[in-house]
């Protein structure tokens, strides 16, 4: 006994039969997809006619996130832009100053436990021109409750008097560049930089070690992969400590968890020999819903933050070039063993002298170890020249570009960062495609939320936050990035022959869309409406969470 | 002591050694604790301060591509703990090439220049013109910096992590143990029952060209008040003194033969000391 679902339509992005009107499902598995009276012959079944006007699609797959996206959300939303949280209330953007500090107010007022701290995040002071937010702005929506403010990078904070008090930091004699001093030699309450900021993040309740194994978290994130339409997403940096993997096998065998998690092992903390020992403990692990078997490698920063390390002529604004994250030696040797055990490795590098460097590093390493298949995936590459890309066809490697960056911070790297011919060519999804470079587009959520459809129209559309379009010239085709965002993902996850589109043989995952992708204007894309995903032919209704 | 480092891999621990592991913290015969902090340095130092008997000293490996000055700097943040030097480590074999590497070199000058001590490494697996080439190469993009050349790992521990306690006198052993390896320490011992201007003093110090390592003492101004000097390289630091210290000004400095001058040395410092 089966069950054949009758759709509006059905966009399979399986070029035998690229539309459909059925699809038949049985134990979690596609039967098939085509007419009904074909489908029917397959034997016993039940027709469900809960999708007759809805749009499917294979369910998305989100080649770059992390978990942390879910536990984000225990804090108060103040960015720029409209969020939705995993409940699917959107939070309204904080436009100004003012606006987020009556946020922060209104949600102090809320708190009963005076001791509680108040944390918020997803602040960006890019967008507030010259107005900082200082500790003497935070004591005044309270001075006997730590409050911590975070930036969207997730590497600065701001921190109220308070907070600064319980942390022993709010002194004279403190010298780092990323603590300001006010005129009587006191953090003013701006701190930049995770390393500084440690001691506070116990007194502003950030853990986290902890944020990284919640279950609490993993489960809001399961919810918000079904309110976008994601089957399989990717959790890319998890130090995957024991009781972290026990946690993460539990709650994703439950009936009701409604994606693939796809969790890599960061190459932090740790050398090359003991993560390919510790990664090939975790695969015997893996389940349907939680695989194990992949490293995550961070070579560089970021570019907003000017850690990203990039080529001549460096940042248009002649801020000094970034920070390595890796040595050279290590970097290949991490490559050298993971070829050699059969491990997956994707790649950080978001500058486009580390995308060399890696490069280089994995030509020396797969000199050593030529293996074919390997798929090691580089990720961000948000400077990736045509040149570059030709030599990661050369060596078999795929791409996953940061397209949200375009819209997010195009206008800031257009005028700051990186200037507007770089900037143009940024994320460079239509060079990385001539030159056959198997791509994928991501989110990084929580550093952008995630949300496929809108990384699809990012890359479609190129439109920055001010509406300029930034480098026409790299825009793809709606087919294209749907593909980017379906098999272009599953395939960086060596998933493609269980996942990403929709034929026999293939797991029962799909995005429930009201409206159709390929037929509205390209400009809409990002507000197709989702009703829900169906995993492994469980249905998930996003309006039930 | 504490030494910190990224990761356990490369540590050369004798097992025999080990009194105990739990997760990332490995206890040493003999009170010693070493930590593997990797990302999170802050957290690990707070985390250690809190240990019973404290920890005096903390030794910090960072990553081969780590900037130190960063590290000093975020180290502020941290109450009760102060820097008290940098030493960069120049492998011979390697230096000059990863100075012109495409990506480390800028790193790799970053690094000397932060230093206050750089220690020139595997000196015997080179020639010494390769040796005098890289010392050439320091002073032109560390001018500041003291350069040490070592083999085999011989370097005296009171050049590299100082003396804990307040006495100078711990570095007078060190001349007469070290003279029979390969390098030749001298130190100069001062003492005056006169006064002087501390800051003046360290100016000098600093400014001097006899090879200098380190410099401790006790100087006792005009107004009658204490403060303790430290010098590592060209970095000073000084500090009120202790209430119990009393008695006339004291300093050792050690330096490396032959550009230390014993007798030079002791007439620049007794410039400073008047009645």
């Amino acid at each position: 006994m089966f069950t054949i679902y009758e759709a509006r339509k059905i966009i399979t992005m399986n070029e035998n039969r690229a539309t459909a009107t059925h699809v038949a499902v049985k134990d979690g598995r596609i039967l098939g997809v085509g007419p009904l009276a074909e489908l029917a012959q397959w034997g016993e079944h039940k027709v469900d006619r809960t999708f007759s006007d809805k749009v499917l699609m294979p369910g998305l797959v989100e080649g770059h996130s992390h978990i942390t996206e879910g536990s984000q959300w225990r804090f108060v939303y103040a960015g720029f832009s409209d969020r939705m949280d995993p409940h699917g209330v959107v939070w309204p953007g904080c436009k100004n100053k003012k606006q987020v500090l009556e946020r922060l107010r209104s949600e102090e007022a809320k708190l009963t436990d005076p001791a509680k701290p108040l944390t918020a995040w997803a602040f960006d002071s890019i967008f507030f021109k010259n107005e900082n937010i200082t500790r003497k702005d935070l004591d005044a929506i309270s001075s006997t409750r730590p409050i911590g403010l975070l930036h969207i990078s997730g590497h600065v904070v701001y921190v109220n008097s308070k907070a600064l008090e319980l942390a022993g930091m709010l002194r004279t004699g403190i010298d780092h560049p990323g603590i300001e001093l006010d005129s009587e030699g006191l953090p003013v309450g701006e701190i930049k930089g995770l390393d500084v900021a440690v001691p506070l993040n116990v007194h502003i309740g950030l853990n986290r070690a902890e944020m990284v194994a919640s279950e609490s978290g993993l489960r809001d994130f399961g919810k918000l992969c079904v309110r976008q339409g994601v089957t399989t997403a990717g959790d890319f940096a998890n130090p995957l400590p024991q009781p972290a993997v026990d946690m993460m096998v539990r709650v994703t065998s439950e009936e009701q968890f409604p994606a693939r998690i796809v969790t890599l092992r960061i190459a932090r903390d740790i050398t090359p020999e003991a993560i390919v020992q510790r990664v090939k403990e975790l695969i015997p692990l893996s389940t349907e819903k939680l695989r194990f078997g992949k490293i995550k490698i961070v070579t560089d920063g970021a570019i907003t933050s000017y850690s990203a390390r990039i080529k001549w002529p460096g940042y248009y604004n002649g801020e000094k070039n970034g920070l390595w994250y890796m040595a050279p030696e290590r970097l290949q040797e991490f490559f050298e063993r993971s070829l050699e055990s059969g491990i997956q490795v994707h790649c950080h590098t978001n500058g486009d002298e580390a995308t060399d460097l890696a490069l280089e590093m994995f030509e020396k390493a797969l000199r050593k170890h030529p293996v074919a298949g390997h798929r090691f995936t580089l990720h961000h590459c948000q400077l990736a020249s045509t040149a570059q890309f030709k030599r990661m066809k050369d060596l078999g490697l795929c791409v996953n570009l940061f397209s949200n960056h375009v819209h997010y911070w195009g206008d800031q790297h257009y005028a700051i960062t990186i200037g507007p011919e770089r900037a143009e060519r940024m994320n460079a999804t239509a060079s990385a495609l001539a030159a056959g470079v198997p791509m994928a587009i991501h989110s990084d959520a929580p550093v952008t939320p995630i949300a496929p459809l809108f990384t699809a129209w990012v890359a479609v559309n190129r439109v920055t936050e001010s509406g300029r379009v930034l480098g026409e010239a790299q825009r793809i085709s709606v087919d294209q990035a749907l593909y980017a965002i379906t098999l272009g993902a599953a395939y960086t996850f060596g998933m493609d022959h269980e996942v990403g589109s929709i034929e026999t043989g293939k797991r029962a995952d799909f995005a429930v869309l009201e409206d159709d992708p390929t037929t509205v204007d390209p400009m809409k894309l990002k507000d197709v409406r989702i009703w829900g995903t169906v995993l492994g032919g469980t249905v998930f209704p996003a309006a039930s969470l | 002591m504490a030494v910190l480092v990224n990761d356990f891999g490369t540590l050369p621990i004798d097992a025999d050694l080990i009194a105990a592991q739990d997760g990332n913290l490995i206890s040493i015969e003999g009170g010693c604790v070493c930590c593997s902090f990797g990302d999170d340095l802050v957290g690990a130092i707070l985390e250690l301060k809190q240990k019973d008997p404290s920890i005096e000293h903390f030794l910090i490996e960072a990553s081969g591509v780590a900037l130190p000055k960063p590290i000093a700097q975020t180290l502020t943040v941290v109450a009760g703990v102060q820097v008290n030097a940098i030493v960069t480590l120049a492998d011979a074999e390697n230096i000059l090439g990863y100075a012109k590497d495409r990506y480390v070199s800028d790193t790799v000058c970053d690094q000397v220049v932060s230093a206050d001590i750089v220690l020139l490494t595997k000196t015997d697996l080179v020639s010494l013109d390769q040796v005098i080439a890289i010392e050439k190469w320091v002073k032109e993009v560390a001018p500041s910096a003291s350069v040490l050349a070592t083999a085999n790992g011989d370097v005296a521990p009171e050049v590299i992590l100082g003396t804990s306690g307040h006495d100078p006198a711990d570095f007078q052993g060190v001349a007469e143990v070290r003279q029979h390896q390969t390098l030749h320490y001298g130190t100069a011992n001062f003492e005056s029952e006169g006064v002087a201007n501390v800051n003046a003093l360290a100016a000098s110090l600093a400014k001097s060209d006899y090879a200098l390592l380190r410099v401790k003492g006790f100087v006792k101004g005009a107004d009658g008040k204490r403060f303790l000097l430290n010098m590592v390289g060209r970095r000073t630091h000084i500090e009120p003194a202790p209430a119990w210290i009393d008695g006339g000004s004291r300093v050792v400095c050690i330096g490396l033969a032959p550009k230390f001058d014993k007798l030079a040395v002791r007439n620049l410092i007794g410039e400073h000391f008047h009645q």
